[in-house]
């Protein structure tokens, strides 16, 4: 069973394998540095369905089957899947949940979802409610910029500090036991708090979520006893540029030192010098796609072999903006390993 | 951090200046810039209305009213025109203000949510979400010219114009 360390971490004490995973990218993210990690590369927003929406939902579809494929598994041996997406009532998830017929839990923590996600899969295996699960997460540029912002068609300008939503699903099927031996293995959940400091820019996520990123990392080092040098690499979801740096800072302060080992996939995702993103990647589907993309080839190959990933999200509506309130921020850890 | 570990007491002070830092080392938009592209942008479709004007006018002889509302008709077209052809968001990325605030703006305001919600439907979607940006425009354009109307009448009543 799982072991409590300090005030907000969760220490797995049966090895939890991250035996697959599958991501399946647009067009833009195509063409950004990443792109040859990504399993699918769909040629347009639509991908064969009749709106965006249902792309997304087969984005997510696609990527559980393709994860739930590579683990050499079927889906009757998945024994719960924990979903989730940016979209009112997370239809992404829920509708494509509704073909693939495993129990399902549905999830919502903005951008921070896919994290939020791999820590309830890993916990409720460690607690012996699962053998296999999958966590899946998805968000598609369409479809957030229409819910969240205005009609792609309109002529507006975005800010420096704006992001663009990244369209990208990632599924993890993580299982109990390590029968093949090779990790990687989830071996810390750091659950975060609802920060908020007071940021009302809902153009400015990076910098309202930093403050969010900085308390979980400081509970997982406080938790765990780790420092930033323990990792090969510490990275956080979506803070942007802005975020990024902001997060360098705080952390200073505080004295932890995250300049050689830290960086944030949506300061990844994009070719900043080619492709016109301004602060950088957002969304579910960033750290979703470049974790199961990127992150978990890399562990796999040995290139990386401890690694802390922070899911960030913003825990706004456009209905709380529009009156008036700031942008809540939270942020979820999880220290992964090739060595138990 | 700024407030750190005291979440949950008064940390107000560190709140502040945690939103004074933010507004102060983000990047700002380009003002200068951008208003000289507005200016820019901006004046090019004033002069293109001009043109079209001078055009029924002087080559088709309009009457001035006539030619007025022809030439606002004309300029809608082409905002919607081009907003359906996916150029004037594009065009808009550098103008700003430029291509929002003449009559091109409104008629993109107007197109772009009507085809972004045609998937739901023709009433429920389309026509019900088309003023979701323009909608304000409408209310206090239409507000406004009623008041300026009634004061007018009220003036011309009172002083006698």
């Amino acid at each position: 069973m799982a072991v409590r360390l300090g005030n907000q971490t969760i220490k797995t004490e049966k090895p939890i394998t991250i035996s697959s995973t599958a991501s399946i990218v647009g067009t833009k993210e195509s063409e950004g540095p990443l792109s040859p990690y990504f399993d699918v590369h769909m040629e347009d927003a639509e991908w064969g369905e009749d709106s965006w929406e249902k792309c997304e939902s087969k984005m997510q579809r696609e990527a559980a089957k393709l994860a739930v494929q590579k683990s050499g598994y079927t889906s009757d041996d998945i024994d719960i899947i924990f979903a989730g997406d940016l979209l009112n009532q997370c239809i992404s998830s829920g509708f494509s949940a509704r073909e693939l017929r495993i129990p399902f839990y549905g999830l919502y923590g903005a951008c921070s979802t896919m994290i939020e996600g791999i820590s309830l899969a890993a916990a409720i295996i460690d607690g012996g409610g699962a053998d296999k699960a999958l966590a899946v997460a998805s968000s598609h540029f369409c479809t957030a910029e229409r819910q969240y912002r205005n009609p792609l068609e309109y002529g507006g300008q975005r800010t420096p500090t704006a992001q663009w939503t990244v369209t990208g699903a990632g599924a993890a099927v993580l299982k109990c036991g390590m029968e093949s031996g090779d990790g990687p293995y989830i071996t810390h959940i750091t659950t975060g708090k609802v920060v908020d400091f007071g940021i009302t820019d809902t153009n400015n996520m990076g910098g309202a979520m930093a403050p969010a990123a900085c308390d979980t990392l400081l509970a997982h080092f406080a938790d765990t006893g780790r420092k930033p040098e323990d990792y090969d690499l510490i990275l956080t979801g979506d803070l942007g540029k802005v975020g990024r740096e902001v997060l360098i800072n705080l952390l200073e302060t505080e004295d932890y030192d995250m300049r050689n080992n830290y960086n944030d996939t949506g300061c990844m995702m994009f070719d900043f010098d080619k492709q016109d993103v301004h602060a950088g990647g957002s969304g579910c589907g960033c750290v979703a796609a470049t974790f199961c993309g990127y992150v978990y080839k890399m562990l796999k190959e040995r290139k990386l072999n401890r690694v802390l990933i922070v899911g960030t999200g913003a825990l706004l509506s456009p209905t709380s903006s529009f009156q008036g309130e700031s942008v809540p921020g939270i942020a979820h850890a999880i220290a992964i390993s090739n060595e138990l | 951090m700024p407030g750190g570990n005291n979440q949950n007491k008064d940390n107000s002070g560190y709140k502040k200046d945690y939103q004074d830092y933010i507004e102060k080392t983000s990047p700002k938009s380009p003002l200068f810039k951008d208003m000289i592209m507005a200016f820019l942008f901006g004046g090019a479709i004033c002069v293109i209305g001009q043109a079209f004007m001078n055009l029924y006018k002087d080559v088709l002889n309009m009457d001035a009213e006539n030619a007025k509302i022809a030439v606002s008709v004309t300029m809608v077209f082409i905002g919607a025109l081009l907003t359906g052809l996916d150029i004037y968001p594009k065009i808009a990325k550098y103008a700003g203000a430029g291509t929002i605030v003449p009559i091109t703006g409104f008629a993109n305001s107007v197109a772009s949510p009507a085809m972004e919600f045609k998937r739901e439907g023709l009433v429920l979607g389309m026509s019900a979400k088309m003023f979701v940006v323009a909608g304000p425009v409408l209310v206090y354009g239409i507000t406004s010219s009623v008041v300026v109307g009634f004061i007018y009448w009220l003036y011309k009543i009172l002083i006698g114009g």
